[in-house]
């Protein structure tokens, strides 16, 4: 394993919060998928059924975080200043995939977008824009 | 209690014990009515975000945030009608602190005729002194036309890509 699929799997296996909603991770070079499987505990309205919307965030932001450790190594977990989430469709009980794209990652603060979609990549169901604290290693 | 607090509490009900993620995380409406609510997550060690300090994970307030707005929409509202989170946006000022329960109150402070707006905010003592705040958007009758199960079923659109939107272009 990399030193960038090292730093994935530590990231995602520390945060309790990733293992309760279920959320791996796979990584294709320096390109990662999060992957957050349809469970019974994440859906928030029963009667359609839909994913909880505080989910989707949480799995965005934890998609972010994540992005980040592959990016850089860090001297600890990037802290999240604040998130921006637009909902744009129902979360089906589907698998949910997201992808986040560094658009900047500074000596203090990261800026991060994701994307979550589930059958079709160019229908995404939600998007995250995220101002992170990092700490990355001076070497 | 009024017959429209009455309601409220109903519907906070049937969403804390209903929505299965709010029941994973054992979140609990301490009050409900005139358009606020006040929500309660307990501290678990599962929902941590950071094991080395033992603080909540964000995104546990996020749906906390989410949740607490979604039923303050309701208390505004004089009947129930379906609501979808259009946006919503989290300003994280200070780690909750480990060990703790985190409060959320959240205040819906316009209702227009297919829009809710609500501000939120989460701490554990005194609101002044918050671990996070929101600021979110709620449509109304969001599920106008669907039925129970309806997502069981692909969007019309799922084969064509992102939905087209708006009028023609003449």
């Amino acid at each position: 394993m990399s030193d960038a699929d090292n730093r994935l799997v530590a990231v995602l296996g520390s945060i309790p919060y990733a293992r309760f909603l279920g959320i791996t991770a796979e990584l294709a070079g320096d390109e990662m998928t999060a992957i957050l499987p349809f469970a019974d505990h994440i859906v928030g309205n029963p009667m359609l059924p839909a994913i909880h919307g505080g989910v989707l965030g949480a799995f965005m932001e934890m998609t972010a975080v994540a992005q980040l450790s592959v990016a850089a190594t860090l001297k600890r977990q990037p802290r999240t200043v604040d998130v921006s989430i637009e909902y744009l469709r129902s979360g089906r009980p589907l698998t949910t995939y997201a992808r986040a794209s560094i658009k900047k990652l500074g000596r203090r603060v990261a800026n991060v977008h994701v994307e979550a979609w589930q059958e079709t990549r160019s229908a995404p169901i939600a998007t995250l824009r995220g101002i992170f604290l990092v700490a990355p290693t001076e070497d | 209690m009024s017959e429209t607090h009455e309601q409220s509490r109903l519907i906070a009900t049937a969403m804390n014990e209903g929505s299965p993620q709010a029941r994973a995380l054992g979140f609990s409406t301490l009050q409900i009515g005139d358009a606020v609510a006040l929500l309660k997550v307990p501290y678990r060690p599962e929902i941590v975000g950071d094991p080395e300090t033992g603080v909540i994970a964000g995104g546990v307030m996020t749906t906390l945030l989410d949740h607490a707005s979604g039923q303050a929409v309701h208390a505004a509202l004089a009947t129930w009608t379906s609501i979808a989170t259009l946006d919503l946006r989290i300003d994280y000022m200070r780690p909750a602190i480990p060990g703790r329960d985190v409060l959320a109150r959240a205040h819906c402070y316009k209702i227009t005729r297919s829009v809710a707006f609500v501000r939120a905010v989460a701490y554990e003592d005194d609101p002044e002194d918050p671990v996070a705040t929101a600021q979110a958007t709620f449509m109304l009758d969001s599920s106008a036309g669907k039925k129970a199960g309806a997502n069981f079923k692909p969007p019309r659109t799922a084969a064509t890509g992102p939905a087209r939107t708006g009028g023609d272009a003449a």
